[in-house]
């Protein structure tokens, strides 16, 4: 049963989930608690590198604890959750395309076009 | 094995299998690859992907014209302030927003698993109450683009800065917001179904014709939980970055 169905209250093996409330509730708490930490970051005004890497990590868990629990991603087979996870992968790749382009873009506009 | 599940089908019982072997067997099987996934589910998932693309290329778009431009971005600490007795508190709407749609998402879960219980005034309440706050959040959206219009932010110009702000801005909460108002409506209409029945009378649906299940509840509640998901990628990358 380990792979299907960790939790022993889902015994039909298919696709019924049903979890205790009380691990809702949990997840519910600490969505609560990661987005008051990362509301504070702009709060108290935080900047540059411990800015950027506390707003991705407090977002990447966040969307984990969504992803896994709410919308019982966890408990599916490999072959769905790879089937939905492997794909973004390709957001990754062009994340570092377009950065690489908007650099280039903005060196042509300050060394050609006259900003600044 | 004693890890090993057996899947009743039509005709023969297959036995499934754990980790990566599973995952070979699954998709190498020559039959639908999602074994313990309903086709609502599994295509529910698919199209949530889809939209996961959509989302990745408004945020990259985002991200290629805030990096590429000259002029300052402006501060969205600044821009999204409230005034609250005389004193500005940076993001405080947002923050709000925030709030409010995760205790949607958190309703929607107890909502779904009410549902399986047949419970079903507890389900259709928690599912109208999900209604209620995505209905807020967007109401509060609607608060802020009118605030900011007045402000003289447009998709091609803003008084602070970059022009591009304003068409990022606009589009991105538009399309989520677009979003967020679709779930509300199709949750009131799932309230409405359970809370008639349907899915303990396995009353067939209106346009699919098939049998009404609580598991339409769940799928419901993967495409809600996305647009909550999707919020906290434009809360980190957009407002707060």
């Amino acid at each position: 049963m380990a792979t299907i169905n960790p939790s022993p209250e889902n015994t039909s093996g298919s696709d019924h989930q049903e979890h205790p409330i009380k691990l809702y509730l949990l997840v519910w708490f600490w969505l609560f608690v990661l987005s008051t930490c990362s509301y504070l970051v702009d709060y108290f005004g935080l900047h540059g590198a411990v800015r950027w890497s506390l707003i991705l990590l407090f977002m990447i868990v966040k969307a984990g604890l969504i992803v896994g629990v709410f919308m019982h991603l966890a408990w599916e087979r490999l072959a769905l959750i790879y089937a939905i996870l492997a794909p973004p992968i390709a957001v990754l790749l062009f994340v570092g395309v377009m950065t690489f382009e908007s650099y280039y873009t903005f060196t042509d506009r300050v060394l050609y076009f006259g900003a600044r | 094995m004693t890890s090993e599940t057996t899947l009743k089908q039509t005709e023969d019982t297959v036995t499934l299998q754990p980790g990566w072997r599973g995952f070979a067997s699954d998709w190498s099987a020559d039959r639908r690859a999602f074994r313990t996934a309903s086709w609502g589910k599994a295509m529910m998932w698919i199209f949530l992907l889809s939209d996961t693309f959509i989302f990745s290329c408004f945020l990259i778009a985002y991200m290629t014209v805030r990096s590429s431009t000259t002029d300052p971005w402006p501060n969205t600490s600044e821009v999204f302030s409230l005034q609250i007795g005389g004193v500005s508190v940076p993001l405080l709407l947002i923050a709000i927003m925030t709030f409010v749609l995760i205790s949607s998402s958190g309703t929607m879960a107890m909502a779904v698993n009410f549902g399986y219980r047949h419970d079903r005034v507890k389900a259709a309440t928690l599912m109208l109450v999900t209604a209620a706050f995505g209905a807020t959040f967007v109401g509060m959206q609607a608060f802020e683009w009118t605030k900011l219009i007045h402000e003289g932010v447009r998709p091609w110009h803003n008084p602070w800065g970059a022009p591009q702000f304003g068409s990022s801005f606009f589009m991105i909460t538009g399309f989520h917001g677009t979003h967020v108002t679709i779930g509300v409506i199709f949750l009131i209409n799932m309230a409405r179904k359970v809370l008639r029945g349907d899915f303990d009378v396995e009353r067939p649906g209106f346009f699919t014709s098939r049998k009404g299940r609580y598991e339409s509840v769940e799928i419901m509640g993967l495409y809600w939980h996305f647009v909550d998901l999707v919020w906290v990628f434009i809360f980190g990358l957009f407002y707060l970055w």
